[in-house]
């Protein structure tokens, strides 16, 4: 019995959401007495891998299969459940991404586990039930959740943990092959379109957000906040009426019907704040409103406020970041 | 072509989410229920594609209770031909799932669409399941979908971009913005939808494999400490010195 955790690749590197995966994985196993293997999907490279011991990893799988650098559902699926057959891994946790929490739910009716997706604390392990807190309700509530099966999959929601670094602990990587066929590949992509993020910082793993609202009046503005993003290193994210309007692109729209993020600090320029887009951002831990209205609803979830115009706020607050740094 | 849509019947958007005293349900008391916001683009779509393939059907199949039969009228009205329920409280995502399925493979349909995830459980993880069950891909979540023949062509959003996958019927897609213009129901519909066939079916498969527990509400804010504008720099102290988030 062990512990098995799937960690996405990116250009050679662990991704940030996969390095809090195996931080949970390896604590869960520290907690049931065992040890946690990663098994690698993506890009990667074998001394991005070895670095997985500073997260508390003892060995890291890798089936060095060229086609799974791009996410194929299929053989990807096939290579976590050889993994956990290998392993005889009774827990598996990957990310709750695209890719994660895709494969975490066929992998879970292949393997006849219990799944939970966003999962946002460790277990639970009291009484003899094994129980997670997920996020509920599009950000506005949790709900403790029982896995009963004897095998159970966690997709782990990006920033709910802080990953560990315990500096020069290396991980052993092995060789692994899955034995994948051209078969397993039948549903691979055509084609891979990577958007451009402001600063080369993606929005779901962003631990710093600078968003945008209607208040800002036009793209022709959005410099104020990629200003901002880029001098705190920060990724950037819009209301749903900026989106819809075509000022931002789709994936930058968070909120109940976009994505739900929480980063550490999210900024919100010239949003009024609606239950809609509360949902998507309102687990983020320090929330700082930037509006002209003194009764805009956001001021009522917010950390910090201030209530002015965004062409006067914005650019100050881009200045004293780099009078900081 | 024959088209499967599943929807889900979820609180409206607007709701103040709350629960019962022992916090062990939802408190349903004053609650409109509205079809899954992205289930609306997986209806619409399929009605489109309806309508560009000569003699295609669309079925729309709910796993839930009597109450639920308002949004799959209403689902009627936005052109779906007919409609199952299977007539079970939706225990967990994998009961669902069997439902799903099961209805999937007695009416051997070509297309299974979903929405991207239900906005009260937040699973997304539903398409993932019948997908396996069946044996078929899952394109999970799709922002594009488009038909020739037996050939879909789909864009998947991933973290940072874009995948163009193609696959042959029999497949699940899970749908999501900007896929189409989701549709209202118009007069002509509504009167329609009254006498357009609803079936309700027992439940199949095996019980449930997670419960839950408790639910909780996140911890509320301590209120909003102001700075002036004219100061704002200030604001950047605090973050470092106060919050320490920069
Ligand atoms: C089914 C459904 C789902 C939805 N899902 C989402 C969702 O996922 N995400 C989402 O965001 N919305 C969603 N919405 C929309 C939501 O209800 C609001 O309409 C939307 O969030 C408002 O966007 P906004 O705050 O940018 O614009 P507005 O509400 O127009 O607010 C603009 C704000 O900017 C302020 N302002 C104007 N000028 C300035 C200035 N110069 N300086 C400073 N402040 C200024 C104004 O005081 C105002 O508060 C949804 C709605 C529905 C019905
Ligand atoms: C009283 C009550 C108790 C519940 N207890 C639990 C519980 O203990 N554990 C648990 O996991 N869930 C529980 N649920 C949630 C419920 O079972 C969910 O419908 C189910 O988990 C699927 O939600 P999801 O977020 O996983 O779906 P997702 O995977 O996010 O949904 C994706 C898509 O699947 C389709 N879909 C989802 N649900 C249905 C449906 N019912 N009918 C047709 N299509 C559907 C829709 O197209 C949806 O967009 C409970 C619900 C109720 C009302």
């Amino acid at each position: 019995m062990s512990v098995l955790v799937a960690v996405e690749c990116a250009e050679g590197e662990v991704k940030k959401s996969s390095l809090e995966v195996a931080t949970y994985g390896a604590r869960v196993a520290a907690m049931l007495g065992t040890t946690a293997t990663a098994i690698a999907v993506g890009e990667a490279s074998e001394a991005g891998l070895a670095k997985l011991g500073e997260q508390g990893i003892a060995k890291v799988l890798y089936d060095a299969e060229p086609r799974l650098k791009d996410f194929v559902n299929n053989a990807y699926t096939k290579l976590i459940a050889a993994a956990a057959e290998q392993e005889q891994a009774k827990i598996i946790v990957l990310a709750n991404s695209n890719i994660g929490a895709a494969v975490g739910s066929r992998l879970s009716v292949r393997l006849k586990a219990s799944l939970a997706t966003n999962v946002v604390a460790l277990p639970k392990t009291d009484g003899g039930q094994f129980t997670v807190k997920r996020g509920a309700f599009s950000g506005k509530a949790f709900s403790d959740v029982v896995l009963s099966g004897e095998r159970k999959i966690i997709a782990l929601k990006k920033n709910s943990i802080e990953a560990s670094h315990e500096a020069g602990k290396t991980a052993e990587v092995a060789a692994f092959a899955a034995q994948l066929a051209d078969a397993d590949f039948a549903d691979a992509p055509q084609q891979v379109v990577m958007q451009e993020q402001t600063g080369g910082v993606l929005l779901p793993e962003a631990a710093l957000v600078v968003s945008g609202g209607r208040g800002m009046k036009g793209p022709e503005n959005w410099h104020l906040i990629e200003e901002l993003a880029q001098a705190l290193h920060a990724g950037t994210a819009c209301s749903k009426p900026v989106s819809d309007v075509d000022w931002r692109p789709h994936h930058e729209h968070v909120g109940q019907t976009g994505i739900t993020i929480s980063p550490n600090l999210y900024i919100a320029c010239g949003i009024s704040g609606a239950i809609q887009h509360l949902a998507g951002v309102n687990s983020s831990k320090v929330i700082v409103v930037i509006n002209k209205d003194p009764e805009a609803p956001f001021f009522k979830a917010a950390d910090y406020g201030i209530v002015g115009d965004v062409f006067d706020v914005l650019p100050k607050l881009t200045a004293a970041v780099k009078a900081l740094n | 072509m024959k088209f499967l849509v599943c929807i889900s019947n979820v609180p409206d958007t607007t709701t103040k989410i709350s629960f019962t005293p022992d916090n062990k349900e939802f408190n349903k008391a004053g609650v409109q229920f509205v079809i899954n916001p992205w289930d609306e683009y997986a209806l619409t779509r399929a009605i489109e594609l309806k309508e560009a393939n000569a003699g295609s059907t669309v079925t729309v199949l709910n796993v839930g209770e009597a109450d639920t039969e308002p949004n799959i009228r209403k689902a009627l009205a936005i052109g779906a031909d007919d409609a199952i329920r299977v007539n079970a409280a939706p225990q967990d995502a994998y009961f669902v799932a069997e439902q799903i399925a099961a209805v999937a493979k007695d009416g051997a349909y070509d297309v299974i669409l979903m929405g991207k995830e239900s906005i009260d459980y937040n699973g997304f993880q539903v398409h993932g399941m019948v997908g396996e069950m069946l044996g078929i891909p899952t394109v999970a979540p799709a922002m594009k979908l488009d038909l020739a023949g037996t050939t879909a062509t789909l864009e998947r959003e991933i973290e940072g971009g874009k995948e163009i996958v193609q696959v042959s019927t029999p497949f699940v897609a899970s749908c999501q913005q900007p896929m189409c213009e989701p549709r209202i129901p118009n007069m002509r519909g509504i009167m329609t939808a009254r006498t357009k066939p609803l079936k309700v079916v027992p439940a199949v498969g095996e019980p449930a494999r997670t419960q839950v527990a408790e639910f909780a509400l996140p911890p509320k804010k301590q209120g909003v400490r102001l700075i002036d504008a004219a100061n704002a720099g200030e604001l950047i102290q605090l973050l470092r010195s106060e919050a320490k988030v920069i």
